[in-house]
């Protein structure tokens, strides 16, 4: 892999559970890959914008996680803690391609907590 | 998007005339259920949006202003894409065509047509009752006259010493008239007070300076020279001055509309248990218009329950039934606090507690049948109202807490509120409601006000407050019912699971049971979720609830569970986790210390402690390093100590009768065989046993789930006790005399725990819910049922006694332990 290719293979979608996430070890921090009920895959930062919590570790439901540390949801696709909580972790590029997960570590724009 | 393309369905009309406060709260939860099925008009009689009718008495006293009730701005219904006509009265239904027509006109074709008509002042049938300056209190314009009036005149009168008229003559009298209440019967609030109440209210209120009337029939109104009403006059001849008149003696369901339409009345819309008008399927009708089951309610509360019902047909999920509802009622009078609800009165088979101290201005009556809390009148100390109410609601049996009834629910005060003279609302604004997110009074109180919080999830959720142990609610709640007014303060009479259904746990058990749901993809179609998969809150307790009912064909669902129970440790603010193995009894040797030694060593164990349940806790334990730690720990023969689930904890004991001098009896050997029993079982939440080997008690066998006390002639077996966040001692649930007894009663009394209470709720709260008096007819009373439910248990031990340790040393679930990718 090259530095000019962004999409690192990080493994194949059957290896995450639905309703749950695995833990991809990055340079930047633990990332995040959570699979939904209805195989959506997304990726945040592995850290709760509350305390820091392991996201990973969470409660996946819909499109949100709770946080195991004091259930903070936080939506998948955005990063951004569900109202009446404020913050958000840092959504990374994601995507499946013939059943094989593809990451980007330039997390996407919309959160200054990378 | 080119919508061109696009499938055109076209939406469903659906029509509501009235729009009060039942209509709109239906047409709310409509939108919630099914937004985009409906295209909606409302008509209103009233030129305003719809605002909170019970706050019209605040209003009239000047602590409220019109904007501050007003509920649903114009915006809302715009928002919403409702087209709303104020000001305009509806006066023809025609239901061949399906259209309504306005005074002026104005035309609207519905498919579903929603009658929310409400109920309009009983304006005696006297002489004089049309005068200007006689007007009923029912709405934003009576209010604005009374105002008027109490800046012209002097006099007024009220007629009706209900709940309205009361809060209506305290308003005159803040606002500086001179106000009498005249009222036919002896004394005040006949229907919801008993005379020895109503005459502390009546004395309290005369000290405000109100003046009564009672068993005083109004025969006339006087017209003045001005041609307004100028006195009242009363059959005895008797006459009072009056500028105004306010009648308050009672309501009418405004039927006119419905009746003109023909549809059945009967003081009031009739109805079906959907809400549905009998005489027509298509109309549906709702609020204080109506008569369901031959009652007409005019409280706030049932009528949002029919509104929750009404909606979940109109959204086409027809699930739903409205059963009737039952009320209570407090009176918006700032100062006094009343409550009253049920039964009070009594009668033959009832039986009355009272409590009165006339002094303090308080009064408290229960009243009991078949050992069952039927009604209550509370005046001066309104604090427990909701909890009567709740144990009237859930029909517990109170044979056991009897003689503590009338005292409350004495841990409302709550470990750092100060002692239970500590009064919620006296308290500064800066006390600390909820310890465990440092939430003051003045937060949750402003919180309320600035974002109309009305239901305590709301509270939760912007606050934090009362999210976290739970153990605020009880003050949360009484800040509420406080701030908001009374009438929200009555607790729905179904308690949902949680937002992802309407129906309550014990329906969510029954259905899994009934219908034999094994998955839990099944139950949630087949009870209608209303999320694709469930929440935080009930997917684990779904979980549990299908083990609980199939333990030998359910598939365990991890993802579905909190990361304590997937991993099988206990997660710690850092990310890393704890680790007990199991000690049984409390007994250990030097080989078993060894093995825990070298485990640290190996595993660089930053830090260990002897846990309050006579076991070795190692914490800051890598995720990664668990299966290798375990498979350390399984080869020197520990298993799980399950100290991270909902499941058998520990079982305590003393040294007893091996080695104490005053042991009566084996306690140890008898703590190994429970929790031989036991352990690996699933809960409704923690589950914590203790055996003591005399009455001294070193193994705090009292504050337990269940505790044994070991006595010379046998064995005491306790119940329902825990420490922590309120301490409450355990009920006795009776005497046995043989070690197996011990067993069978205990493996009876846990599974009637896990099939009967529900998710999270331990036995302290669940025996108190469901009454002492309960368990022992199931455990103790019945020997069949007692060998059958010990019977139930053992079979759903055989598959839960595999340790979850040893299963992932060997591989089992071994990607949840491990990165899915490392990235250099």
């Amino acid at each position: 892999m090259t530095k000019d290719e962004p999409w690192l293979t990080v493994g194949r979608l059957e290896d995450i559970p639905k309703q749950g996430s695995r833990v991809i070890a990055a340079p930047g921090g633990n990332i995040a890959v959570f699979r939904t009920v209805d195989n959506e895959v997304f990726a945040l930062r592995d850290k709760c914008p509350h305390k820091g919590g392991p996201l990973s570790q969470g409660i996946v439901h819909g499109k949100k996680v709770a946080c195991p540390l004091h259930d903070w949801k936080i939506q998948l696709d955005t990063g951004i803690a569900v109202a009446p909580d404020e913050g958000c972790a840092a959504s990374f590029p994601v995507r499946v391609v013939d059943g094989v997960v593809e990451l980007s570590l330039t997390p996407n724009t919309g959160c200054p907590n990378h | 998007m080119d919508m061109s393309d696009m499938p055109q369905t076209k939406k469903l009309k659906l029509v509501m005339v009235g729009n009060g406060m039942a209509g709109v709260r239906t047409v709310e939860e409509l939108l919630k259920l099914n937004p985009d099925l409906y295209d909606i008009t409302v008509f209103g009689n009233e030129p305003h949006p719809n605002y909170n009718r019970i706050m019209l008495s605040p209003v009239l006293a000047g602590e409220q202003t019109i904007e501050q009730i007003i509920t649903h701005p114009r915006e809302w219904y715009a928002e919403n894409g409702i087209t709303l006509h104020t000001g305009k009265k509806v006066v023809k239904i025609d239901r061949q065509k399906r259209f309504v027509e306005t005074e002026d006109g104005t035309r609207a074709d519905y498919d579903r047509l929603l009658v929310a008509t409400g109920s309009t002042p009983f304006i005696l049938p006297i002489p004089g009752a049309d005068l200007p300056g006689v007007i009923g209190f029912r709405d934003i314009s009576d209010v604005e006259a009374m105002i008027e009036a109490s800046g012209q005149y002097k006099n007024a009168v009220v007629i009706g010493g209900g709940l309205l008229g009361l809060e209506a003559a305290n308003g005159f009298k803040i606002r500086g008239m001179d106000v009498s209440v005249v009222h036919i019967a002896p004394w005040l609030l006949e229907r919801q007070l008993d005379e020895p109440a109503a005459r502390l209210l009546q004395s309290n209120l005369e000290t405000k300076g109100l003046k009564f009337l009672l068993q005083k029939q109004t025969a006339e109104l006087v017209k003045g020279e001005s041609g307004r009403v100028c006195a009242v006059r009363f059959k005895d001849g008797e006459t009072v001055p009056a500028d105004i008149v306010v009648m308050a003696v009672g309501i009418r369901p405004n039927t006119t509309l419905a009746e003109s339409a023909g549809l059945h009345c009967d003081r009031g819309i009739r109805v079906n248990d959907t809400l549905q008008t009998v005489t027509d399927p298509r109309i549906y009708a709702i609020g204080e218009c109506v008569n369901h089951r031959g009652i007409a309610y005019g409280l706030v509360a049932p009528l949002f329950e029919q509104a929750k019902v009404c909606a979940n047909h109109l959204a086409q999920y027809g699930i739903a039934r409205y059963e009737g509802s039952m009320t209570s009622t407090k009176l918006k009078v700032t100062g006094i606090d009343l409550f009253s609800a049920g039964n009070f009165t009594g009668g033959d088979d009832f039986e009355e507690i009272v409590f009165q101290d006339a002094g303090r201005g308080s009064y408290k009556k229960l009243t009991l049948k078949d050992n069952k809390l039927a009604g209550a009148v509370l005046y001066g100390d309104t604090l427990d109202g909701a909890w009567y109410f709740e144990l009237m609601r859930d029909g517990t049996d109170v044979a056991d807490i009897r003689d503590k009834l009338l005292f409350g629910r004495s841990h409302l005060g709550d470990s750092g509120h100060g002692d239970e003279k500590t009064r919620v609302m006296s308290l500064p604004d800066n006390a600390e409601i909820c310890g465990c997110n440092g939430v003051c009074k003045g937060t949750i109180v402003q919180a309320i006000v600035a974002k109309k919080l009305f239901t305590l999830d709301e509270v939760r959720s912007h606050t934090k407050a009362s999210s976290s142990c739970g153990s605020c609610t009880g003050l949360v709640e009484t800040l509420l019912s406080a701030t908001v007014g009374g009438d929200y303060s009555t607790a729905p009479s179904k308690k949902p699971m949680c937002g992802c259904t309407d129906h309550t746990h014990d329906e969510v058990r029954a259905a899994i049971t009934a219908n034999s749901l094994k998955s839990m993809p099944e139950t949630m179609r087949f009870l209608d979720w209303k999320t694709p998969d469930g929440c935080t809150k009930c997917r684990p307790a779904l979980n549990y609830y299908l083990l609980c009912a199939w333990p030998t064909e359910y598939e365990d669902d991890a993802q579905s569970r909190y990361i304590n129970e997937r991993a099988h440790g206990n997660i710690q603010k850092d990310g890393t986790f704890s680790v007990v193995p199991r000690m049984w009894g409390g007994l250990t040797n030097p080989k078993e210390l060894r093995a825990i030694a070298d485990v640290a060593e190996k595993f660089k164990v930053p830090e260990m402690k002897v846990t309050g349940g006579q076991r070795i806790d190692l914490f800051g334990i890598k995720k990664e390093d668990l299966p290798a730690m375990w498979a350390d720990l399984s080869a020197a023969g520990f298993v799980s100590g399950h100290a991270y689930g909902k499941a058998l904890r520990t079982v305590k004991t003393c040294v007893g009768s091996q080695w104490c001098r005053f042991g009566t009896q084996d306690s140890t050997g008898l703590g190994v065989k429970l929790e031989q029993m036991t352990w690996g079982s699933w809960m409704p939440h923690k589950y914590k046993l203790a055996v003591s080997g005399c009455p001294r008690n070193c193994a705090e066998a009292t504050i337990k789930d269940f505790g044994v006390v070991c006595v010379d002639s046998g064995y005491e077996l306790h119940v329902g006790g825990n420490g922590g966040i309120k301490v409450r001692v355990t009920d006795l649930l009776c005497k046995v005399e043989t070690e197996e007894q011990v067993m069978e009663y205990c493996a009876a009394f846990t599974q009637l725990y896990r099939e009967e209470a529900h998710y999270l709720e331990r036995t302290a709260p669940w025996v108190e819910r469901v009454g002492l008096a309960h368990i022992k007819s199931r455990v103790v009373e019945d020997e069949a049922n007692r060998k059958m439910l010990a019977e139930r248990f053992l079979i759903s031990q055989k598959p839960a006694q595999i340790d979850p340790w040893k299963a992932r040393a060997e591989g089992v679930a071994s990607w949840e332990f491990k990165p899915l990718a490392e990235i250099a």
